[in-house]
This record gives C-alpha cells, sequence and structure tokens, in this order.
C-alpha cells in the first residue's frame, strides 16, 4: 500500500536517518523545512535509497501560512498519510534569561508552531481511517530543570497536546507516538560537556519506526531513558529544587 | 558547539590527534564555517596512520555530509557529497545494475578520502585507480569555491591522491560502473610459494584478484597463501545489515606470534587443496572485514600500524627479501595482501605503479617500528614507494624521490593553500609540501 509521510524539521540528523529509512520501504516522502537547498539535497538522496517520490516543501513553525500548501500536497497523494514532528529549537537558557523575548520563538518552534499543524492535519488521517504522527518530544519535558526549562516546558507542552490528539486519532483509525529521546549525537548536542550514553540519530529512527509498525503510544529511545527518567521524576520536589542535574 | 575539542586517531589507532573538531551537517554551514576557518577535512578515518589527523589545530569532520546529491541513469553519473561511505554507495546502486568502478578494502572509506587517496582495489589491473573515474570534484579553499574537473591540470592532479592539500573536498562526481548484479563469483585456492603466486597473478584473466599471504611463513613456505579471483556475476544480494563488533580493546595476547602462526596456518587450509569456488555478495569479497565492525580492537589499545608498498615487477628479489624479514620478525599479523598492479594512477602523488603491491600488518609492539623504516628503505631501493594512506612511521628523509612528481604536487598545493592551512600530521612528518631546490 502506498504510504506518505510528512516529515517536519526534515534537516534535523533524526528526520534524516528516518528519511532514509523510509525510502529504502519505498515511501514517498514530503521534505518541510526551512533550508529549501539542504532538503533538495536529502530529497535527491531519498530518491537513490528508494523512495517512491520525494518533494520538498516550505515550513516554518513560526509561520502557518507555510502549513496549508503541505497539507494540500499530502491530500493529492492517495493512501496512507503520516507525518514525523522533528521540529523545536533550544537556545542556551542564559541566552533566555538575557532576553525574554525569546520564550515566545521556542514555544512555537517546539509547540504551538507543529500543534497547528498537525491540528489541519487531523481530518486528513480521520477522512482517510488511517495513518500515524509521530510527535518528537525530549526527556526535558518530563522534569523542569534549571539548565533548559523554557525548552522542557515546551515539550512537555507538546507532549501533552499529542497525548490529546492520540485520543482523538485512535476513534478515527489513526495513532499518535510521542517519542522521548535522551541525548542524540546531533549538531545541537555537538560538543556540549556532560553527554553520556549518546544514541546516534539512526538508532532513534530505527526505534522510532519500531514504535510505529507496534502502535506504541510513548516511547523513550534509547529505551533506558524511561527509567533515568522514572527516577528523575520521583525525587521529590524539596530535594530536586536543589540539584543541578 | 560548532567546535568541539577531542582526541581522535587513525584506523591503526597508534597515533592520535587532539584539537577542535566541526561536524557540519549542511553544505552552507561547512561553506560559512570554512570562509571564516580552513581547515583539513576527514571522514571515517579508515587511513591507517596520521594522513587525516591535525594535532592541535582544526578539522572537520565530514561524516554527515553523506548523500547522493543527484544520479543520472543514462550516463550512471551520480554526484555525492565527500562523507559518503563507499560500501553504501554500491548497496545503493548495485541493485540497479551500477556500481563504483573502484572500490578500496573497505566499504566504510569515505568518498572524499577514497580521491584524497587515490585508492585502489582488487581490480587495479584493469580498472586503474579511484581517480580515473571522478569527473568533478568541488573544492572549498580560502579564496572559496572551486569545481575542477580532469581538464583542469596540475590542480587537478595535485587533488587525486593530494592527501586534501588543494582544498577540502565537499562533493564530487563519479562515473559508476555497469554490472550485472549484487554477486560475485570467488575462486580461491592455495598457492605454495612466491614464485607460484606471481605466475597466478601473470596468468588470471579475472577482473577481480587479490592474494592473501601467509607472512609468518618462512623457508621453503616462504610466500604461501591463497589466490583470490573474483568477478560480478547476476544475482540479487538478500542478506541482512547483521554485523558483529568487537566490543572491547583485545589483550596483548591475542595476536600474539605463536597464535597468529596457528591462524594462518589453519586460515591457509581452510581452502581445500583443490581449490573451491563460491558466490557471494559483492560486499562480503571486496570487504570481507566489514562485517566485524571495529576489528582494529583487535589489536589493543596500543594498536596497530601497516606496511605497504609498491615494487616494479622486476623487484621480485626485494619481496622475497621483504617477507624473509617480516616471517623472521615474529611480528606479522594475520593480515598481509600481495596483489600485482597496473598502471599508474593520475594524480601526482597516486601509489600505484606498474609492479607488486605488498601490505601487512603489525601490531604496536616493541621493534615493529623499526621494521617498517626497514621495509621503507627496501622498496626506495627498489625503485618503489610507500603508501600515505597506511604510513604513520616513515621519516621525511626515507621518501624523499619515492614520488617523482613530488614538487609539481607541492607547487600546485602552494597556489591552492597558500598559507598551509591544510596540513595534517603526516604532511608535516613527511615534509611532503617542501619543495626540493631542484
Amino acid at each position: 500500500m502506498r504510504k506518505t509521510w510528512i516529515l517536519l524539521g526534515a534537516t534535523s540528523s533524526m528526520a534524516r536517518a528516518m528519511s532514509r529509512r523510509l525510502a529504502k520501504e519505498g515511501a514517498t516522502l514530503l521534505l518541510c523545512g526551512r533550508d529549501l537547498t539542504d532538503l533538495e539535497a536529502s530529497a535527491a538522496d531519498a530518491r537513490a535509497r528508494g523512495a517512491a517520490a520525494a518533494q520538498v516543501h516550505h515550513f516554518d513553525a513560526r509561520d502557518p501560512a507555510t502549513f496549508a500548501p503541505i497539507i494540500d500536497a499530502a491530500r493529492d497523494l492517495d493512501g496512507e498519510v503520516n507525518c514525523a514532528v522533528f521540529v523545536g529549537s533550544m537556545p542556551e537558557q542564559s541566552a533566555i534569561d538575557a532576553d525574554p523575548s525569546l520564550i515566545d520563538g521556542v514555544i512555537q518552534d517546539s509547540h504551538t508552531g507543529p500543534a497547528t499543524f498537525l491540528t489541519m492535519l487531523a481530518p486528513l488521517i480521520e477522512e482517510r481511517g488511517q495513518g500515524t504522527v509521530v510527535g518528537v518530544t525530549s526527556v526535558a519535558g518530563d522534569r523542569g530543570r534549571i539548565g533548559n526549562y523554557v525548552y522542557g516546558s515546551a515539550k512537555a507542552g507538546f507532549a501533552t497536546y499529542l497525548s490529546g490528539l492520540r485520543n482523538r486519532l485512535t476513534r478515527a483509525g489513526g495513532h499518535v507516538v510521542t517519542v522521548k529521546p535522551g541525548f542524540v549525537d546531533t549538531a545541537m548536542t555537538w560538543g556540549i560537556e556532560g553527554m553520556f550514553l549518546v544514541a546516534s540519530p539512526d538508532d532513534v529512527a530505527k526505534d522510532i519506526l519500531k514504535a510505529v509498525e507496534k502502535q506504541r503510544n510513548v516511547i523513550y529511545t534509547p529505551f533506558f531513558w524511561r527509567y533515568i527518567m522514572l527516577i528523575i521524576r520521583h525525587i521529590p520536589e524539596f530535594i530536586f529544587k536543589k540539584m543541578s542535574i | 558547539m560548532t567546535w568541539n575539542k577531542i582526541s581522535y586517531t587513525g584506523w591503526g589507532r597508534a597515533s592520535a590527534a587532539s584539537g577542535s573538531v566541526a561536524r557540519p551537517e549542511r553544505q552552507s554551514t561547512l561553506r560559512r564555517m570554512l570562509a571564516d576557518q580552513i581547515a583539513p577535512a576527514f571522514g571515517l578515518r579508515r587511513s591507517y596512520g596520521d594522513v587525516a589527523l591535525k594535532s592541535d589545530g582544526s578539522a572537520y569532520d565530514m561524516t554527515r555530509l553523506d548523500r547522493v546529491l543527484g544520479f543520472d541513469p543514462e550516463t550512471g553519473i551520480v554526484e555525492v557529497e565527500a562523507g559518503l561511505p563507499i560500501g553504501d554507495l554500491a548497496r545503493m546502486f548495485a541493485p540497479n545494475g551500477w556500481i563504483p568502478a573502484v572500490m578500496p578494502g573497505t566499504g566504510f572509506a569515505t568518498i572524499g578520502g577514497c580521491i584524497a587517496n587515490d585508492v585502489h582495489g582488487k581490480n587495479h589491473h584493469e580498472a586503474g585507480t579511484f581517480g580515473a573515474h571522478v569527473t568533478e570534484i568541488t573544492l572549498i579553499r580560502a579564496a572559496g569555491e572551486k569545481r575542477i574537473t580532469p581538464k583542469s591540470g596540475a590542480l587537478w592532479r595535485a587533488t587525486i591522491g593530494g592527501l586534501g592539500q588543494t582544498g577540502v573536498i565537499a562533493s564530487a562526481k563519479l562515473q559508476l560502473m555497469r554490472c550485472d548484479g549484487e554477486m560475485m563469483r570467488l575462486k580461491e585456492r592455495r598457492i605454495d610459494t612466491l614464485d607460484a603466486f606471481l605466475t597466478a597473478f601473470d596468468e588470471s584473466t579475472a577482473p577481480y584478484t587479490v592474494g592473501w599471504i601467509d607472512a609468518t611463513a618462512t623457508g621453503e613456505a616462504l610466500g604461501r597463501g591463497i589466490f583470490e579471483e573474483s568477478e560480478i556475476v547476476t544475482g540479487t544480494d538478500d542478506g541482512k545489515e547483521g554485523a558483529k563488533s568487537v566490543p572491547m580493546n583485545a589483550p596483548g595476547w591475542a595476536l600474539s606470534a605463536p597464535i597468529v602462526r596457528l591462524f594462518n596456518a589453519a586460515y591457509f587450509r581452510q581452502v581445500p587443496a583443490e581449490g573451491r569456488t563460491s558466490v557471494k555478495p559483492i560486499s562480503k569479497v571486496l570487504f570481507p572485514l566489514d562485517k566485524i565492525h571495529d576489528w582494529n580492537k583487535l589489536y589493543g589499545k596500543r594498536g596497530f600500524y601497516q606496511f605497504q608498498c609498491v615494487v616494479p615487477p622486476e623487484a621480485v628479489e626485494t619481496l622475497r627479501a621483504m617477507l624473509e624479514k617480516i616471517g623472521h620478525s615474529h611480528l606479522a599479523s594475520p593480515l598481509a595482501v600481495l596483489k600485482k598492479t597496473g598502471a599508474a594512477g593520475s594524480g601526482y602523488l597516486s601509489f600505484p605503479m606498474m609492479g607488486y603491491t605488498l601490505a601487512v600488518d603489525f601490531p604496536n609492539r616493541d621493534g615493529a617500528r623499526e621494521l617498517i623504516v626497514e621495509l621503507t628503505d627496501m622498496a626506495r631501493e627498489a625503485g618503489g614507494r610507500i603508501y600515505f594512506a597506511k604510513d604513520g612511521v616513515a621519516r621525511a628523509d626515507q621518501i624523499e624521490g619515492m614520488y617523482p612528481d613530488q614538487d609539481k604536487w607541492a607547487k600546485a598545493v602552494a597556489t591552492a593553500d597558500p598559507d598551509g592551512a591544510l596540513t595534517t600530521d603526516l604532511v608535516t612528518r613527511l615534509n611532503l609540501r617542501e619543495m626540493s631546490d631542484a
């Protein structure tokens, strides 16, 4: 059966890894992001690796006018429409402290932008009676920490949105997978100190596609982050507030 | 974070570099960063010594720039980013009847590395070196971006096999070769002596040939080994991705002399006396060691060296003397390879030339460096040369004259990179960019 995947934030290394795996399965890809030149390169790569087709679309989480053309393009294709969201931004917390107006952008990139897009896409999934949404959030959304709590709060908001969307789409035959990666070896984390148990983008992509196939609801990737976060979530607040982790 | 302070090594892990490394994920990022800071680039660091290392400096890790940028099914010309592993390229296109015309002994070598070292493969006698199948290279230098082709003269010849000294290779176009399928028919037979080996190479008509040599053998058995001839045949590779990996550094005795001798004797006898023929996926025949990830850890934490030289066809006695010396050193590992090479490549510093190439791994133990220094002198005296992609030991004075076009190369490099921003540890150690007064 024909499968279409919309990848939002397709220039990210996790999206690239996922695009390669989907290409190998012969999917049609809609690669969406801001750097169209880079996306054209990824689209050519996807075609060489077996994608049925690969399109490039301008997508800016802060510009909702870019959303409808992507959904229209997906509507023009038969079969199952799926979407994976890799967008998000994480300025240094110190930069945010110096300029609180940055917060709006972080929330738009990581939460309200993709949530608006998915709300516009949901009717198409319901109409077709099938399709999976993958929302990549973060373990940072499980508990606010001094180092990145604005980013964490945006991801937490997005995770709650995904939970509601799952509740909605399940009724129509759709599904939503919430993905919480730990440390992943991407451009965002290159050279940051204190990283441990770092996963490769391809490890994450592999986990995501397995979760899609098995219709999992919430996954941590690599899996052991579920247990790390279980512990972190259970540290009493009166202790947690004094910790720097 | 853009620059990451790390320590890194070549495949042999015997020498390391500490420095700042950036790993751009987009061509635009690479260009923006290079405009700010020109520095050498490396890929998956499958070269053995220090050719891809830059101590106390900056370097670009190209491994995230690993995409196919375009393919013309009419001509078979593919454009790729420099960080793409050649094995990925082979796996992607072989099902459609195309394959890289030249592939080295590992599929993990990146296209940028294949160009910068002008690699050769088991079909060197038929297909020449990698550079012969490159049709265009996009170089980024302090002076900006430049697309070069075989018609670009000195700059092209200084770039093919040029150790990355003419600019950072951002992408390239390659002429792929037609292939009938994804499988190879492999014929293996035992060879008892060095002379029999040379005859086998002379008589073979197979497109891909290579000899595994038992480098621990001496006396009567000197030069014994297994001769492999193969050709691409029809069929599809339905094998799975599965590869094993070496989880940790092996202890020092793992590749000690008695164990290597036992292993080699068993390996020699696993091929029946009457020989055998099998059909295997291309990658299994051309990249036999790739199925064990991180096999370099088998040499323990001190790592290993590889010596590889090529000598002219008449220097058979030098080969014999080298094998004698290696056999008596008790330092040889199971990995020793002999191949008859064809015509020289087009690069000023292209390694292969008409004759025989011998490659042997040595664990980094006492005496290994001294032995490699001696072997290097023997190669030079015989009119041969050593391979920079493998070397981590030679002295600058030892390689003088090995590469007759070195001055032409140095001149083109001086123009392309006047400030010496692209030098690497090997280039410094061997003083390669110095022009002789002549």
